[in-house]
């Protein structure tokens, strides 16, 4: 009786647990990783108008894409399920977004690396879910694609 | 065949519009990743095998896209989107749309 309790009990809050570093240090190592790309693109902007104001003749133009599907640890899921309960931002769930965003458009960048600018860069976030249940809870996929513009001049 | 998603073909003039062009599939995630992704799940991070699936789905939804305009005599297709919708648990349909037209 008693081990099963503490085996009903003990399970989520191992996951939990390994949830916390694991997934933090995960998070971390993929948020520099992101700094690092995203310093290397610095020269290539992505842009969400439809023009750039750049005086060079357009030489080439094709569409790049780049996607990821990304989900929080058991740790974070935890805490957001008592943010349920008060209200408010739950912040556990913003730092999902922001990688899976940062992610994906350096992606699409890296899909076509030698362009000189993506115009019209979208964004579009859809939540997966999962056959078994609510388990998919915090997966999302997010897609970034533009148009990639090469200029006539050296890059 | 070249795609834009922006309503002009930069560096070329558009000779004549043919059309709004679509391509579509739906996909199930199948066992073998659901159960990979589930134990992915408890510490987070970047979910591959959905990563792959959502590509590969998105790449023969713009193929499909592409064939119609093909079809229609286009040389490319502008003013690209994409849409993800679930159709079903465990399921999701891509779409993707463009105009097809005729560049110089």
């Amino acid at each position: 009786m008693s081990t099963e309790f503490l085996i009903s009990i003990g399970i989520p809050i191992l996951l939990i647990v390994i949830g916390r570093f694991v997934g933090s240090s995960i998070e971390r190592h993929h948020y520099r990783s992101i700094v690092e790309r995203e310093a290397r693109f610095s020269g290539q902007p992505a842009l969400s108008t439809k023009q750039s104001d750049a005086p060079d003749a357009v030489r080439s133009a094709s569409l790049a894409i780049g996607s990821v599907v990304i989900s929080v640890d058991h740790f974070k899921r935890f805490l957001s399920g008592f943010r349920m309960i008060v209200g408010g931002e739950v912040r556990s769930y913003s730092s999902l977004i922001e990688r899976a965003r940062r992610e994906a458009v350096l992606r699409m960048k890296e899909s076509q690396p030698n362009a000189h600018a993506y115009l019209n860069t979208r964004l579009e976030t859809s939540t997966i879910s999962s056959t078994s249940g609510n388990e998919g809870t915090g997966t999302i996929e997010v897609l970034a694609y533009g148009t990639a513009v090469h200029y006539d001049r050296a890059p | 065949m070249i795609l834009t998603n922006i309503d002009s073909m930069p560096g070329r003039r558009i000779v004549q519009h043919l059309g709004l062009v679509q391509g579509s599939t739906i996909r199930a995630k199948h066992f073998g990743r659901d159960f990979a992704a589930g134990l992915k799940n408890i510490v987070g991070g970047e979910l591959k095998g959905y990563t792959e699936l959502l590509q590969e789905s998105r790449a023969e939804a713009t193929s499909r896209m592409v064939e119609q305009a093909r079809a229609l005599g286009a040389n490319a297709v502008i003013n690209v989107r994409f849409t993800t919708s679930s159709v079903a648990q465990g399921a999701s349909e891509i779409l993707a749309y463009g105009t097809a037209v005729l560049v110089e």
